[in-house]
């Protein structure tokens, strides 16, 4: 139950260890930490997977673990400290991420030894069905995957930011709110759809619906409670355009990818269209129209996903075959590590792209490309080896190459000024536009 | 679970097929609806049940099986000088996970249809439930301000 629960608020009491862990991304620009952030979110959420399987190499560090995870009884706190991710993953030093690493499957390690202490009164014991109003809260979060809703509201928001049209607060705003209610939609339903499955697998046992902290009705109504004033809000309050993208992307999720997770392993690239519309969204938001950047963003994102979901499901084979999920990493594992080898080396071309279709200078591909290359090494590693280390070492790449890319490529953007100065005005005001000042 | 309850309950995850298991309250005036919706959660839980539980079971017995001919196959033992049991890397299982995972498809697929069909079905009926329960409240409401 809470396993990895525990294993994050362990990991988030133990601030002497990850000081000099911190120390190293503590002078990063604001910005990008508030990329890192979510997507170190996104990673102990993730991490688990990947740790579940690896064997434990130090056990030194299981003993803090065990002590910590004594004062975190109560469900209520567990639940608000898990919407906080603590921890700061270090960006390129491959020594502390290996310290990490080991750290983060030694709490692993700690949850399996002590799974009887690690899983308090509350999972072996029948609880009430009934709804407690403090909970909702944590379990609303839980049920529409927050985090991950927050980073797809980063990848909209980084749309709009790479629009060519001064910036605009309130459409900013409106457009990360819609999109942010519209993703809680649809990962209300993905739950929805998946109980039986989400019991069986590791990774998903705990999710409210499994684990009967709500109704199936409640959680129905509560998608459609987000969903409809999420694409409300896009439509009327932002642009047609962006509703309608939004609207569209719910029911590819719900309707297209969870379905042919169990059918066929094509759901990897709709899943994949699924994480490339948000920052089309952002752009449509902002301009109103779809310009060859929107599609070029949209591009970088879904190249993005295959190496990252890739060697993610590499580390879940067992968990897949055994709940009937049709992955390539199951099924066809070549081509599995091709795939993302080939839109590793896609994010050099896209990149490159970019200033001839204005959207940044030339200086972006230049930046971006040792990050791309890294990348693609790693890929090529993960191809040629095809073995748990490398399919971690390339999934935790993939979670810091993101925020970095799009930083660059916002810090490398074609100044709007200067586009004014040619004459040469994209898309259209809307309401209050501020200019920002473009570095 | 208290007998007193006026709730369902719900249990730890079973060990054969990770479900949870609940138990359902019928209330003593419990309506036909009512009645209809409880009667199609307790079939789902004991349909799910059977398939997981078998589904795991056959899992865990075939992944032996393959472990095991493995091994003889590399003409290793099952258990080695320490007494522990030999495991195949993740590799090696790779083999078997691909081909349990074909050779359950259409069990698979068979079983998705059911799911979904069940689980709109209990959501559907659970939402007449709760319609019903709302007018009947807001009945006994306007009846209480009316006196």
């Amino acid at each position: 139950l809470f396993v990895w629960h525990l294993k994050k608020t362990g990991i988030r009491q133990i601030p002497c260890q990850f000081v000099h862990l911190c120390h190293v991304a503590n002078d990063r620009l604001i910005t990008f930490q508030y990329f890192n952030f979510l997507k170190r979110m996104y990673v102990t959420q993730y991490n688990k997977d990947l740790s579940q399987r690896a064997k434990p190499k130090s056990d030194s560090i299981v003993s803090p673990f065990r002590e910590l995870q004594q004062f975190d009884q109560e469900k209520k706190v567990i639940h608000k400290i898990r919407p906080v991710s603590p921890v700061h993953q270090p960006l390129s030093e491959t020594s502390s991420r290996n310290e990490l690493r080991e750290i983060k499957s030694a709490a692993e390690t700690a949850d399996s030894v002590t799974p009887v202490r690690a899983e308090p009164k509350d999972d072996r014991q029948w609880k009430e069905m009934k709804l407690r109003l403090d909970d909702l809260p944590g379990i609303l979060a839980r049920l529409s995957k927050i985090k991950l809703t927050a980073l797809v509201v980063s990848t909209a928001s980084a749309g709009f930011a790479m629009a060519p049209v001064p910036f605009d607060l309130t459409c900013f705003l409106l457009a990360s709110l819609g999109t942010g209610l519209a993703s809680c939609a649809a990962n209300s339903i993905n739950q929805f759809f998946e109980v039986p499955f989400d019991s069986n697998m590791n990774r998903t046992k705990n999710r409210p619906l499994v684990r009967g902290q709500i109704s199936p009705l409640l959680a129905v109504c509560f998608a459609a409670s987000c969903g409809v004033p999420g694409i409300a809000l896009l439509t009327l309050g932002v642009n047609p355009l962006t509703g309608a993208l939004g609207a569209f992307n719910i029911f590819l999720y719900t309707c297209c990818y969870t379905p042919m997770k169990r059918m066929s392993i094509a759901n990897t690239w709709v899943g994949a269209v699924v994480g490339a519309i948000p920052p089309v969204m952002g752009w449509t938001a902002a301009t109103g129209s779809l310009d060859a950047g929107a599609l070029l963003l949209g591009g970088i994102l879904y190249s993005w996903q295959f190496p990252h979901f890739n060697a993610l499901s590499w580390g879940l084979r067992e968990d897949y075959s055994r709940g009937g999920y049709c992955m390539m990493s199951v099924t066809h594992p070549a081509l599995c590590r091709r795939v993302a080898l080939r839109h590793c080396l896609a994010l050099i071309g896209l990149s490159t792209v970019a200033p001839v279709l204005d959207i940044t200078t030339w200086t972006f591909p230049v930046i971006s490309l040792p990050i791309n290359l890294y990348i693609s090494y790693l890929g090529f590693r993960f191809y040629r080896d095809a073995d748990r280390s490398s399919s971690r070492k390339l999934f935790f790449c993939s979670l810091w190459h993101l925020p970095m890319l799009l930083l660059v490529m916002f810090t490398c953007k074609k100044s709007f000024l200067e586009k004014e100065d040619k004459g040469d005005l994209l898309g259209g005001n809307h309401g209050r536009a501020m200019e920002i000042r473009l570095p | 679970p208290p007998a007193h309850s006026h709730n369902d309950w719900i249990g730890p995850p079973d060990k054969h097929s990770n479900l949870r298991p609940v138990i359902f309250y019928a209330p003593p005036e419990e309506s036909p609806l009512e009645r209809r919706l409880r009667e199609a959660r307790q079939e789902a839980q004991a349909c799910d049940q059977r398939f997981w539980a078998r589904h795991n079971r056959a899992f865990r017995q075939e992944k032996e099986e393959f472990i095991y001919s493995r091994l003889k196959a590399k003409g290793l033992e099952v258990r080695d000088e320490t007494g522990q049991k030999a495991t195949l890397n993740a590799e090696e299982m790779a083999d078997f996970y691909k081909e349990f995972l074909s050779k359950n498809f259409r069990k698979h697929m068979q079983y998705n249809r059911d799911w979904y069909k069940r689980n709109f079905t209990i959501t559907f009926l659970m939402g007449q439930v709760a319609l019903v329960r709302a007018l009947r409240w807001l009945r006994w409401k306007k009846k209480n301000v009316g006196n």
